[in-house]
């Protein structure tokens, strides 16, 4: 992504609003600057800042946690035949469930803590992950697995110097593909059962309190979130898989 | 003195299907350059496969200087056709791979050499296949011609006794491949290497083989070798001999 084509997608994402503002003219709307001025004196003085760590912080342990064991089963389900036609029907069967269809049954058995939202966004993670990394692992040509196995390397090595390095643009690619996914859900799970949350704030704000400007300036937060996340992933695999890139 | 590789009464089949090879039994001596030729389907690749130690015999057995052969051997090269190459990894990475490799185990003497010292320097090697130039490229970045080189680097690092090549230049453009077929009889020379290249290639294999097995349709039972030493004069890519060679295994083939 440009810096340079997002800067233009967001102004006129902010002049459509201004428009869609003054043409609507009612509270349900507010203009974008009136949002702006909102979502300063929140994050400044109100509790903005922490809803969105408190979303953040779900977010991000849910993706490592996902990372740390889905990636780990991806490749050892890629790189044995055997063990991915007999585990591939459960995953199909699995995943595409949406996953959001099971936050009463998480909420009624992890409870209403951190834990369940934690949980649902990473059962979501798992599946994406899971399946581009065994995918990957699969795919990788048998002449090149041959190729390093006839400089010496056994099962272990393959799995080092192979196996996981051709894994990483699988989870990355999963991770980019399923962040909007997540946030979405995140938004669905602190619905539920929590003070915390950008969740938990944008209702709050929006449906108790109609205080539209400040449910706006929330959803901004997430939508600046989720940017704010995609651009972490960008970076992350122009400084670990830049082969990608080159031409 | 056993002899460099070894072939005793060796049989291999896919599955229940014709054997590929049937009491087969084959020689090269140390030193030997060889090419293997014959048209697609003939075995030839599996042959590779199985001197290699990826595949074994369905019955009969390999020696490798006298020991049987149960798995890669460390002073074994081997280079592909293609895709030997991991794409994310540059040049230099991919060359000092299999040293990385070898490191990785230790000279534990299974994956690697006992006598393996992780000392060895790759940038002779870089520059001997002329790769210093492109050291920090990735695989996609630069010519088939020196991908494959980047494979020789590879494998010769490893200082191997044997190496065995499967088709390594068929996806090159002429020059390059006239090129690298010399660049491997100088390092086969200057490595005291025993070479056995496949190749479905008629000219390639009368360049490259002083010796030549040529394979049919399995199954093949006994071999066809055709001797070759003209193939060591330095012209000879441009001698009578050579086409008068090329046209015998040409009939040969089509029989």
């Amino acid at each position: 992504m440009k810096r340079r084509n997002l800067l233009f997608a967001i102004l006129t994402l902010l002049v459509i609003w201004q428009v869609g503002a003054w043409l609507l003219n009612e509270p349900i709307l507010p203009s974008p600057v009136s949002v702006a001025v909102t979502f300063y004196n929140e994050l400044v003085r109100g509790e903005l800042l922490e809803h969105f760590l408190a979303s953040l912080w779900r977010v991000a342990i849910s993706t490592l946690l996902a990372i740390a064991i889905a990636a780990p089963l991806g490749l050892i389900l890629g790189q044995s035949k055997r063990l991915n036609s007999l585990f591939s029907p459960l995953i199909y069967i699995l995943y595409p469930i949406p996953k959001v269809v099971l936050v009463p049954i998480v909420l009624l058995l992890l409870g209403i803590g951190d834990l369940s939202k934690i949980f649902i966004i990473f059962m979501i993670l798992f599946f994406q992950i899971l399946v581009l990394v065994r995918d990957r692992a699969a795919n990788i040509r048998p002449e090149l697995v041959l190729s390093v196995r006839s400089l010496g390397a056994g099962r272990r090595a393959l799995f080092r110097f192979v196996y996981l390095p051709a894994s990483i643009p699988g989870i990355l690619t999963a991770l980019r593909q399923s962040i909007g996914t997540a946030v979405a859900v995140l938004y669905i799970a602190e619905l539920f059962a929590t003070q915390q949350g950008l969740g938990y704030y944008i209702y709050f704000n929006g449906s108790t309190l109609f205080n539209y400007p400040a449910m706006y300036a929330g959803i901004v937060a997430m939508a600046f979130m989720g940017l704010s996340l995609y651009f972490a992933v960008d970076w992350l695999e122009h400084r670990i898989a830049s082969w990608q890139f080159v031409s | 003195m056993h002899p460099m590789i070894q072939l005793e009464s060796l049989t291999y089949a896919y599955g229940q299907g014709t054997p590929i090879f049937q009491d087969f039994d084959w020689q090269v001596k140390h030193g030997e350059a060889w090419a293997v030729l014959g048209p697609s389907g003939c075995g030839k690749s599996t042959l590779l496969y199985l001197l290699a130690g990826l595949r074994f015999p369905t019955s009969g057995q390999i020696l490798i200087e006298g020991q049987p052969l149960t798995r890669p051997r460390p002073h074994t090269g081997l280079i592909l056709q293609e895709y030997g190459l991991l794409p994310w990894a540059t040049v230099r990475q991919n060359a000092e791979l299999g040293l990385r490799v070898r490191s990785f185990y230790g000279p534990d003497g299974k994956h690697s050499p006992e006598d393996f010292q992780p000392v060895e320097k790759l940038d002779p090697w870089l520059d001997r296949l002329g790769l210093l130039s492109v050291n920090d490229k990735y695989p996609s970045q630069i010519s088939g011609g020196q991908r494959q080189r980047t494979a020789i680097a590879r494998t010769l690092a490893l200082k191997p006794d044997v190496l065995l090549m499967d088709e390594p230049f068929g996806s090159l453009d002429a020059p390059t491949r006239e090129d690298l077929q010399n660049l491997t009889l100088e390092l086969w020379d200057e490595q005291h290497l025993t070479l056995v290249i496949v190749t479905h290639a008629i000219e390639e294999a009368s360049v490259l083989g002083h010796k030549i097995l040529l394979l049919g349709q399995p199954p093949n039972i006994a071999p066809v070798v055709i001797e070759n030493p003209g193939s060591r004069r330095p012209d000879f890519r441009h001698s009578v001999d050579y086409l008068d060679l090329c046209r015998d295994l040409r009939r040969r083939m089509e029989v």
